[in-house]
């Protein structure tokens, strides 16, 4: 019997392999699908043209100028004495933000008096604007904050070292936004690729009439499903694979825990994802029907309520409670929790054992439904 | 009319008992009764809708009985499917080869699954390629071969784990009539060799070269016989006409 097996995932094999336009298009979707959604999603805006207004640079201007210049997120286009051709940069769109100094600066932070600056930012697109004075304010900040500790002064607010800016901002924490929702994207994205492989696999079985004489075939129902999967689960990996290289590379994602269980996980909620996708598939006649069936049925569920984009803790209890349903929600938990926080085993496995029991379960219920489907 | 358990040379090869499946309210099949004998080849005829593909679906365990009993290859299909599974063959009236394998992979495919070895599996390919001549094809896909030759590959390797009982369902749609011929010269040499034929057609033509041929109206058997007792019972010349009469309501039954 496990030769018989053997022999039916070999075919599996065999038809993914041949169909090299759908392999190369399982293989590449996610990845442009990552790297759409991670530009488009992102708040964050990164090579703000920055220029500086230094009448007189003293140790506590060029500080600031290093630190803002090596945050990464700054491009300093330009240090100029005064402010006279200033708005001519924002007209011309080369620079977005501008930062002025007062003369002075160093030596009136070192008096107790306070340093003053001013920020302008361009504030056309209303949303990167806050958050460019979000970024230059939390990078001021901690400069002030540095100085502080490093000269032992009191850190209840009434120390002596002082920067005022005239555009004041709260500390929003947008610089980790893409840090969260990566691993949202990539539960969304492995959901819609494996519900897509599978209904393509089983329901093409269906249509060509091949699916009745398999199932007329000494071969189980289990038998069929499972060697349906396996051979995706491979190419699932693979997808995991480039999804984490990109959002490493492109984004610049840490993964904070062991790359091993993140890697296991992953592995884990592909099987999961593919185990629905057959669920779907084996309810659906067609498959043009099951695509549309697997698109909706795991897309807007992966995409509202696994925390993905809408926290789930703002959500009424009632939806919270139809939340824990959704796979892709206990996956993005171990994700975020592997990748941010950098957990183990023993943070998440409620979380792991929850999909691995939704996973025996889905592909239990897909064995049955093949089964009693021979109506 | 007892079967005994056992598959002994004298168990019937299907033996149907007021066989009957539901669907709400409609009863496809109506407590349909039966017997097919080993190395018979047997035809299933009935309109479209008769309930034939029905009939057909519980006797390989596709569809459960909702009355009655059956037993294929002296197996009771509603408690052995497995038992009947690995010893029936099935070629359904769609193409049930893989269309992107290659010959040689798709008869690896399914002597694999009927539990052959893999010397068995060479064995009977290289005979059975030999015998269709299509042994410069083996390594071909079976999407390049003409419709043809992918039926007749069909059969044999629907054929191909030595089936006590093999079931057609309308094997020969669209296919041209040469083909047709040579298909039935297959048929006739698997019953030769022993294993019970149970065959649906829509061309009446095929019903005449059939052992026995029953045919199904409204769910019901009209008419079992051979093909020469039923143009005799019905007084008229062809199968076809004995079918046009039967298929008819207000004749329904009468041929009993």
């Amino acid at each position: 019997m496990s030769s018989a097996f053997r022999g039916f995932v070999r075919k599996e094999v065999l038809h993914l392999l041949r169909d090299r336009q759908s392999l190369m298009i399982l293989l590449l979707m996610p990845l442009i699908q990552l790297l759409l959604f991670g530009f488009a999603l992102r708040t964050e805006v990164d090579d703000i043209k920055l220029v500086i207004v230094d009448p007189a640079p003293d140790q506590a201007t060029l500080a600031l100028r290093a630190r803002l210049g090596a945050s990464g997120l700054y491009k300093i286009v330009s240090v100029i004495p005064t402010t006279t051709g200033l708005s001519e940069y924002f007209e011309r769109g080369r620079a977005r933000q501008a930062l002025i100094f007062e003369s002075g600066f160093a030596s009136r932070l070192e008096r107790g008096e306070a340093g003053r600056v001013q920020l302008i930012t361009d504030a056309t697109d209303p949303n990167s604007g806050s958050t460019m004075q979000a970024y230059a304010t939390n990078v001021i900040l901690r400069y002030e904050a540095e100085l502080r500790t490093a000269r032992g002064d009191g850190t209840n607010g009434g120390g002596p070292i002082r920067i005022v800016m005239q555009a004041r901002m709260r500390f929003n924490p947008e610089l980790e936004s893409v840090n969260l929702f990566v691993p949202g994207l990539m539960a969304f994205v492995l959901t819609l690729v494996s519900a897509l492989m599978t209904a393509i696999s089983i329901s093409r079985e269906k249509e060509m009439g091949t699916m009745e004489v398999l199932l007329v075939s000494p071969l189980r129902p289990w038998q069929i499903v499972v060697g349906k999967v396996t051979p995706y689960v491979a190419l699932g990996f693979a997808n995991v694979l480039l999804l984490l290289t990109a959002a490493r590379l492109v984004f610049g994602v840490p993964i904070r825990g062991q790359v091993a269980l993140l890697l296991a996980e992953c592995l884990l909620y592909t099987v999961t994802a593919l185990s629905l996708g057959v669920l779907i598939s084996t309810r659906a006649s067609s498959q043009r029907t099951a695509m549309m069936a697997a698109l909706a049925g795991t897309m807007l569920p992966t995409m509202l309520l696994s925390g993905f984009i809408f926290p789930i803790d703002s959500m009424p209890a009632w939806l919270q409670l139809l939340t824990n349903v959704v796979p892709a929600r206990w996956f993005v938990v171990v994700v975020r929790g592997i990748m941010i926080t950098g957990a183990g085993l023993e943070q998440l496995w409620q979380e792991t054992l929850i999909l691995g029991g939704m996973t025996v379960l889905l592909l239990a219920l897909s064995a049955r439904r093949l089964a009693i489907r021979l109506e | 009319m007892t079967a005994p358990l056992e598959s002994d040379d004298r168990t019937p090869a299907i033996e149907a008992r007021e066989l009957t499946r539901r669907f709400g309210d409609f009863v496809a099949v109506d407590a349909i009764s039966f017997q097919v004998r080993r190395g018979e080849v047997f035809g299933f005829l009935g309109a479209n809708g008769a309930g034939k593909t029905t009939a057909i679906r519980m006797l390989i365990g596709l569809l459960a009985p909702t009355s009655g009993s059956a037993t294929v290859a002296g197996h009771d299909v509603a408690t052995e499917a497995d038992a009947i599974r690995r010893r029936i063959g099935y070629m359904s009236q769609r193409f049930s080869l893989y269309e992107d394998l290659t010959v040689r992979e798709n008869i690896q495919l399914y002597g694999g699954i009927y539990g052959l070895t893999v010397a068995q599996i060479r064995a009977r390919m290289d005979a059975l390629l030999q015998r269709l001549g299509l042994e410069h094809a083996e390594k071909k896909m079976v999407r390049a071969l003409p419709l043809g030759w992918k039926q007749k590959l069909a059969f044999s390797v629907a054929l191909l784990h030595e089936p006590r009982v093999v079931f057609l369902d309308e094997p020969t749609g669209g296919v041209d009539p040469i083909t047709r011929r040579q298909f039935w010269q297959m048929i006739y040499d698997a019953a030769a060799a022993g294993t019970t034929v149970f065959v649906t057609t829509h061309y009446m033509d095929e019903a005449e070269y059939c052992d026995r041929i029953s045919i199904m109206v409204d769910g019901h058997i009209a008419a079992m016989g051979t093909p020469a007792q039923l143009k005799q019972d019905s007084g008229v010349a062809t199968v076809d006409d004995v079918f046009v009469k039967l298929a008819r309501p207000q004749l329904a039954g009468t041929a009993l």
